[in-house]
């Protein structure tokens, strides 16, 4: 590789007076910026290799470390800025695509903030959640049109058969993050928390390694492109399947894994050579329509003998209302929408920030359609991408979802710092790091109870907003785009997000 | 038109609305029909929420009282119950509902039909007759003798269907049709009750003026259902007062649902068109929904509309658990959240309810063979002072009243 002209992002800096050259920064830096001077005694910094990631400056005892903005800047250009500027420089020196992980970090494609959410006054009471019932228990699944119930000697018994159901104890779910793409340590910690906050976790394309078995109750599994660890046994053992079309992070391509990132334990889930790139296929290549979708679907629910609901998940892209009327009828039982704002563990830089459309107008109109053709009782929506507070899940379930997804998140409440590193195998706070020196950073025992205390907290606030306007169960919510108004949206805009502006 | 009644009083007519409602896949429209449906219905939309608000809010008194033999009685008690209550209202709008009314006409519909002027009253007389075989019709009765206030004509007519011209689509189905036809005609017509041998008398005032108006007196029932609103948002129009009628059923309704937006969207995509804007319609339109067309007994609805918490339903034995998991699941959007009562009523039948949190009040009261339902005990007490027995259902518990079998109506 030709020699960087790029300046560092950041200075590093330690306080010489404070610093007791502990050397915790050196450990605890996994991208190798401090190095320990033994003949001076002192710590030395490279720091165009710093990324950001806070890990040291957490980790000094004596908080002598800082991490600053370099204040040396380009030119001042709207249009070459310093990230269009470094970017080109990158590809001059690799002749690569530009790699990079967690979410899109642009602004203007933030719907969440430009919604606020109604409260009762007056007319109708707002209901206090801590003295009075609060209900936000989810069933996923496939609806019947109708029941039909006959009465036998008084007990009234229902004929129409039950499609299968997800019993969620609050609509927060977590996305499929594989094992590869965060560590074994990671998907335990979130298993542990599915299972004490009563939720599902979903593992991903990856396999199943054998430490989450016991928690199969509340783990989804998910057969992508790349098929990578899917046989019978491993169907079975999930609460439902997920088929991955696509990923919001990416929509388009298929699943990426870093060589860097195939250890031996990854290498023997995924049965593909260690330190080769995983990449999975763009499409998967036995699905080129509809109707191999459907096939697909059916395969999986004879092979699981119907017990478990599938689960489809596309990535938002422009035409996901039609997409999504097709996969509801193609026999799928709920549909996962992934919007463009969606982490990733890598993804090219360009996919990421630039493919796709916002999960809050995704949702918009798929609820809208669905309703609109009459079918939105045959399937369930699970929203993810973008949600980042209780507030969006809130309002994505205003908008038409059922559920969210949520991924960064879980990994923020773990102590990622999300700084788009994931790809490196580097991982300073050990969630996306292969490297069993650095994953044994993560305990899910402790993890996992920082995780469980968020979705409570999330939990809890849900609650709050739906008592503030007069509602105590969550059905009530869905779709309920009366408890919604717009600020600063165009017309059109507001007419997709089936909201009024404020004021009227 | 003049015409004689069964109780030999000259009648004129008046006004009603219709609530709208349709269903697409289920119900035939003619080609004009479903045009229209696809435009906004303006002139009841700007009548009904002229500020075009999401929907429209109010608050009030509700009555009910029915007789279990099915004996007929004038409406002096529920005018007088009704008018007790008046500090829940503020004279905006109010409304009876009788069954039992048309003895004579008991095997016709009795359209109830209220005209915004001379040139209405032509096109919709023309359209009913057109459309149906009018057996009788006249003005209805009215008594506007030192009334200051524009009232719409009002008139009705009792017909038959001639189904042999009907290929196959039921008589219901066409009776919808044709009302809604009429309702989104934007002519300034509006039907706003079409059972068969009872009727709707409802509008702007309060409920002793609405009664003296519609000279209701002379008019005997087996059962009464009384409304008077406090409209929080809406300036008064007589087609949007209570009660709500759709084919024999009427509702009346107190509160404010919070969950309209998701009930709306529901029903919205099942085909109907909630065109008033108001939670009374939507309650209309899901009973028709869960009672006409999934053929569902009250006492299973009661629970779709308030249905048990979560955790009662986990204490419950394994049938009825599965029961009532089964009913939330698959009827969670029309789960009436956020406070309600509400008493609907069809032939021999009277259902009293308010919402799981018992957020809106509703009394049940006995005596002998009259059932009674009210927002207020009160007023029971007023008409009936040696009421046998009282009870006050909780939140969610339905108060069922039904006619002794046997009896003719």
């Amino acid at each position: 590789m030709l020699r960087s002209r790029r300046l560092p992002e950041y200075n590093v800096r330690i306080d010489t007076d404070t610093c007791t050259v502990c050397k915790a920064c050196v450990i605890q830096c996994t991208f190798d910026v401090f190095s320990y001077m033994k003949i001076e005694n002192k710590i030395s910094i490279d720091e165009s290799k710093c990324v950001d990631c806070h890990r040291c400056m957490i980790y000094c005892p004596d908080k002598s470390i800082s991490i600053t903005p370099t204040p040396i800047q380009y030119r001042p250009n709207a249009s070459w800025n310093k990230e269009s500027i470094h970017n080109i420089m990158k590809q001059a020196e690799s002749g690569g695509i530009l790699l990079t992980s967690m979410g899109c970090d642009k602004p203007n494609y933030n719907y969440f903030d430009r919604l606020l959410i109604n409260a009762s006054q007056v007319t109708n009471p707002s209901i206090d959640p801590i003295r009075e019932p609060m209900e936000v228990k989810t069933y996923l699944g496939r609806k019947p049109d109708k029941l039909t119930i006959s009465d036998n000697n008084g007990d009234s018994i229902i004929e129409t058969s039950e499609s299968p159901q997800l019993l969620l104890e609050t609509p927060i779910m977590f996305s499929a993050m594989s094992l590869g793409s965060v560590n074994i340590n990671v998907q335990e910690s979130l298993a542990m928390a599915a299972a004490s906050s009563g939720t599902y976790q979903n593992i991903g394309e990856g396999g199943l390694h054998p430490r989450l078995k016991k928690y199969a109750k509340n783990l989804i599994v998910q057969v992508a492109s790349g098929r990578y660890g899917v046989h019978k046994k491993y169907l079975d053992t999930g609460a439902a399947v997920e088929i991955k079309i696509g990923q919001g992070a990416k929509p388009g391509i298929g699943g990426h894994l870093p060589g860097e990132k195939i250890t031996k334990e990854i290498s023997e889930a995924r049965r593909i050579p260690a330190g080769t790139d995983a990449i999975s296929p763009a499409p998967q290549h036995d699905i080129y329509s509809i109707e191999d979708l459907s096939q697909l679907i059916h395969a999986i629910k004879e092979a699981t003998e119907y017990s478990k609901p599938v689960i489809v998940k596309i990535a938002a892209v422009h035409n996901s209302a039609a997409i999504a009327s097709g996969i509801a009828r193609s026999g799928a039982d709920i549909i996962a929408i992934d919007g463009m704002r969606a982490s990733t563990g890598a993804a090219p830089l360009v996919m990421r920030d630039n493919v796709g459309i916002p999960i809050e107008m995704a949702i918009a109109s798929v609820d809208t359609r669905l309703n609109q053709e009459g079918i939105r009782d045959k399937i369930s929506i699970i929203a993810g991408g973008g949600i980042r507070s209780s507030s969006d899940a809130f309002k994505i379930i205003a908008l038409g979802a059922d559920a969210c997804y949520i991924s960064t998140v879980a990994l923020i409440a773990m102590g990622c710092t999300v700084c788009q590193k994931c790809h490196t195998g580097k991982c300073p706070w050990g969630l996306t790091t292969m490297n069993p020196s650095i994953s044994i950073r993560i305990n899910p025992k402790m993890e996992s109870k920082r995780v469980a205390n968020l979705v409570r907290a999330w939990t809890l606030e849900i609650k709050d907003m739906l008592g503030g306007m007069g509602i105590n169960s969550i059905e009530s919510l869905r779709g309920n785009r009366h408890q919604l108004r717009g600020v600063g949206l165009s017309e059109q805009e507001m007419e997709i997000l089936g909201v009024r502006p404020a004021g009227i | 038109m003049m015409i004689i009644t069964h109780n030999g009083h000259i009648i004129a007519i008046r006004y009603i609305y219709v609530f709208q409602f349709f269903n697409s896949s289920e119900i035939k429209l003619s080609e004009s029909a479903r045009q229209l449906v696809n435009k906004p219905l303006k002139s009841v939309q700007r009548q009904n929420n002229p500020y075009k608000d999401e929907k429209v809010i109010d608050s009030c008194s509700i009555f009910g009282m029915m007789d279990q033999n099915k004996k007929l009685f004038a409406g002096n008690d529920i005018i007088e119950a009704s008018a007790s209550m008046n500090q829940r209202a503020n004279g905006l709008g109010s409304g009876y509902a009788v069954y039992g009314l048309y003895p004579k006409y008991w095997n016709n519909y009795a359209f109830h039909i209220m005209y915004d002027d001379k040139e209405a009253l032509d096109w919709g007389s023309k359209f009913i007759e057109s459309n149906f075989d009018i057996i009788f019709d006249e003005e209805i009765p009215m008594d506007i003798h030192g009334i200051h206030k524009h009232v719409p004509i009002m008139r009705r007519y009792f017909t038959n269907i001639d189904l042999d011209n009907l290929d196959e689509i039921k008589e219901d189905e066409y009776l919808v049709n044709k009302c809604l036809e009429m309702n989104t005609s934007g002519k300034g017509a509006y039907v706003f009750s079409s059972g068969k041998n009872m009727g709707v008398f409802k509008g702007v005032g309060w409920p002793q003026e609405i009664a003296k108006i519609f000279r209701l007196d002379e008019y005997k029932g087996y059962l009464w259902l009384s409304h008077s609103r406090f409209p929080t948002n809406s300036r008064a129009w007589w087609g949007g007062a209570h009660p709500f009628a759709h084919l024999e059923s009427t509702v009346v309704h107190n509160g404010e649902i919070s969950s309209y937006g998701t009930n709306r969207r529901f029903l919205e995509m099942k085909g109907y068109r909630c065109t008033f804007q108001t939670d009374t319609e939507i309650f209309a339109l899901a009973l028709d929904y869960l009672q006409r067309k999934h053929q569902l007994p009250v006492e299973i609805i009661a629970k779709i509309f308030a249905p048990p918490l979560w955790k009662d339903i986990e204490k419950m034995s394994e049938s009825e658990r599965n029961l009532l998991r089964r009913l939330r699941i698959t009827y969670d959007k029309l789960l009436m959240n956020g406070p309600f009562s509400i008493i609907f009523a069809n032939h021999g039948l009277m259902v009293g309810l308010a919402d799981r949190l018992k957020l809106r009040p509703i009394i049940a009261a006995r005596r002998k063979d009259m059932l009674l339902l009210s927002s207020e005990e009160a007023a029971i007490i007023k008409i009936l002072p040696d009421i046998d027995d009282v009870h006050h259902p909780k939140g969610g518990e339905p108060v069922i009243a039904r006619c002794h079998e046997g009896f003719a109506s």
